[in-house]
């Protein structure tokens, strides 16, 4: 790990300004994106919250909320901690500032567009790939002028070795790459409508090999290279294995990819991909707990600090519970198992102790450690928010994912439940949703507690930003590290 | 992690990592493999999905009524695929065979089911009771947590845009003729009258010209043509 704390050569050598801009976005995307969820899960909860409107039904929202929290939100923190963490561990400026400003404004200007489209309901329906084919151009000239930048910036590394986070931000430049090609080829019916090239099962193995690894390359392996980077450094503790960090890098981006079909077990994709699905998904636990427990163990001498500092504090839960969906997502791919979760509440719940609990959690962290170093405050505006912030956001996943697994084994056993006669216990179906109305009513809440830390997370580092506790490092303490 | 006492594969690992381009290609191909093996085979005959004999295309106003389901995001809480399992079948009818979706640019499976699974909704229910459940959900299905799509009654389609979607689909492969398109709007127009009269007989009045009707052409067409077809299939089974 190489160590290159703030000295004041960094300010020139290094482009930190395009950082500042990926932060602010990240905080204000957060607080977009998490509202229209609640939102969202408002309308589940008492259906008038729809507004009668076409443009604010669950139908046209879901997409943006996906969207704004993936893309935005999460696109926009893997920006910032890339562009901060390899000028650093390669010791040079990135390769080009004015790629480095395009592929900010541009991403912004796709968020933007977005948010536009999709309550307008035009949407090519593939989940978490909804944006109409002129976005998806736009998106691919982005990702380009982002893949110059990149390996540009490698290209002129003043370090021979890259460092174990470059891996991780590697595989997530090239896969996002051929996953967004490979699932958006369309033929243009109009300006805002297509239709994908591929039909029926074939389109849907297509689209969950793009939204399974959306998640493995967009909300993982990024996240892990800035675990990677983030974590020793705020622990201050070095890496705990570097051969552990080479096998689990390898395995998981070899494997992750062959997952997708478990989103269609029990489908009439056949037989064989489903089962090449299930298998490869159950063997992911190895490098995923892999990469867990090279970040958890990373800590080793420093669990006192945990007890104290909030940033720490986020880290372990975010790892935690990055090792609690990658156990939980592959028994979810087990066909007896899937036979039950799948269209239920469960998956949600899933997704969300992945995105609340490793997405969010770790993004906080970062977000808390960076926001002072970046724009030189000595701490936070308000230090003591962050941990309510912490405990806001901790019991707020809890009442969400526990709620949901309630609503989805509920909703899963009584959809298969029989009567004596053998016949259908709930045979109308409005029935069994009755039943979810608590579950939907505390998933909300947790929402709401979730949403509320986000709020607090704004406004703290809005005014750290403002400097409303102003204090510049002092110079001795600034050019030593 | 400058462990001075590398050997083996960590020593051969560290000489990688100083060579970034062949790292990159070495990402792209593991990343690669799995989905050419997954995806690749779907394109033959023997390992793709298959096919089922009596499957036509969408007929223009279903198309329409199909863009509209897409643009309403009906697929984020309603399924098209009813899996094999005795509770499915008691419930929604025959499991879904893949030959179904042969012709559905894009697919419409659906990842989650806050309502009932629609794959075999056509002919469940009367036009009217379409017509009625989109303008308000709980006068059909009480205690029904749908939103309403009241819209959808005064709102009108557009023929044009309905040869625009037959153009684009005939290029993915949708086998329609030049001539099936070119006769789509008078065609729709034909469809959309006869569900109008329908819907005159069960006292209600409506546009042919709305987007409603070209709704409830594709629900009531979702499965039709799979149950024909596996009726056709098993004649001995009849009594």
């Amino acid at each position: 790990m190489q160590h290159t704390g703030v000295s004041a050569a960094d300010e020139t050598r290094y482009d930190d300004a395009v950082v500042k801009l990926f932060t602010i976005a990240t905080i204000t995307w957060a607080v977009v994106g998490m509202l229209v969820g609640v939102w969202i899960a408002l309308e589940i909860a008492w259906w008038p919250a729809n507004l009668g409107l076409p443009w604010t039904t669950f139908g046209r929202l879901r997409p943006l909320h996906t969207n704004a929290v993936i893309f935005a939100f999460g696109g926009n923190i893997c920006f910032a901690g890339i562009y901060y963490s390899m000028q650093r561990l390669l010791k040079t400026r990135m390769f080009h500032d004015t790629l480095s400003r395009l592929h900010f404004w541009g991403w912004q200007l796709i968020i933007v567009c977005a948010a536009i489209t999709l309550p307008l309901g035009l949407t090519q329906s593939k989940e978490y790939a909804e944006l109409i084919w002129p976005i998806d151009l736009l998106i691919t000239v982005v990702w380009v002028i982002f893949a110059i930048n990149f390996f540009g910036t490698i290209a002129i590394r003043k370090v021979q070795h890259l460092y174990v986070a470059i891996w991780f931000y590697m595989s997530f430049v090239i896969t996002i790459a051929v996953l967004h090609i490979v699932n958006s080829l369309a033929v243009p019916a109009s300006f805002t409508r297509s239709y994908p090239i591929y039909a029926g099962m074939t389109d849907a193995l297509v689209q969950w090999w793009y939204g399974h690894n959306a998640v493995g390359f967009f909300l993982t392996t990024p996240f892990l290279g800035m675990m990677y980077y983030f974590l020793p450094r705020i622990a201050e503790r070095p890496v705990y294995s570097y051969r552990l960090s080479i096998v689990h890098f390898w395995a998981l981006v070899f494997l992750y990819i062959w997952a997708g079909p478990h989103h269609l077990l029990y489908s009439s994709l056949p037989e064989w991909a489903q089962t090449l699905g299930m298998v490869f998904s159950i063997v992911l636990i190895a490098p995923s707990w892999g990469g867990m427990l090279n970040g958890l163990l990373t800590l080793r001498g420093a669990w006192d600090r945990v007890r104290t500092d909030p940033i720490l504090k986020f880290l372990v839960v975010a790892v935690s519970f990055y090792g609690m969906s990658t156990f939980e997502g592959p028994m979810m791919s087990i066909r007896a198992v899937n036979s039950l979760s799948h269209f239920t509440n469960w998956t949600i719940g899933h997704v969300h102790s992945g995105a609340l609990g490793w997405n969010g959690m770790i993004t906080f962290g970062i977000l808390y450690w960076l926001v002072p170093k970046l724009w030189k405050r000595k701490e936070l505006a308000h230090p003591g928010w962050a941990t309510t912030h912490f405990w806001l956001a901790t019991t707020g996943i809890v009442l969400y994912t526990v709620s949901m697994w309630a609503a989805g084994l509920t909703e899963g056993l009584e959809w298969r439940a029989y009567d004596d006669a053998g016949q259908l216990k709930y045979p109308n179906f409005v029935d069994i949703v009755h039943q979810l109305a608590p579950f939907y009513w505390l998933r909300l809440t947790g929402g709401l507690m979730y949403l509320t830390g986000v709020i607090m997370m704004a406004v703290n580092l809005t005014q750290t930003i403002n400097g409303s506790a102003p204090a510049r490092l002092p110079a001795t303490l600034a050019t030593t590290s | 992690m400058s462990d001075s006492n590398e050997r083996g594969y960590t020593a051969a690992h560290r000489i990688l990592e100083g060579k970034s381009a062949v790292f990159a290609v070495l990402v792209t191909v593991a990343i690669l493999i799995g989905g050419i093996v997954e995806i690749v085979p779907l394109f033959s005959s023997t390992l793709g999905p298959e096919h089922l004999a009596g499957v036509t295309p969408y007929s223009p106003l279903e198309v329409a009524g199909r863009d509209i389901y897409i643009r309403e995001g009906c697929y984020l809480c309603h399924s098209q695929m009813i899996r094999p399992l005795r509770a499915e079948v008691m419930r929604y009818g025959e499991w879904t065979r893949a030959g179904e979706y042969a012709y559905d640019h894009p697919f419409l499976l659906g990842s989650r089911r806050l309502g009932p699974d629609l794959q075999r909704v056509g002919g469940k229910y009367p036009d009217a009771w379409h017509y009625e459940h989109m303008r308000d959900p709980r006068s059909t299905s009480p205690g029904s947590v749908m939103p309403t799509y009241a819209w959808l009654h005064t709102a009108t389609y557009d023929p044009a845009d309905i040869q625009a979607s037959m153009r684009a689909l005939q290029k993915v492969g949708v086998p329609y003729s030049d001539a099936e398109i070119a006769g789509a709007p008078a065609a729709a127009q034909t469809e959309a009258e006869a569900i109008v009269g329908r819907l005159a007989s069960q006292n209600v009045t409506a546009e042919p010209s709305r987007e409603i009707i070209a709704l409830i052409a594709y629900l009531q067409r979702l499965g039709m043509d799979g149950r024909a077809a596996l009726a056709a299939q098993k004649p001995a089974e009849a009594p």
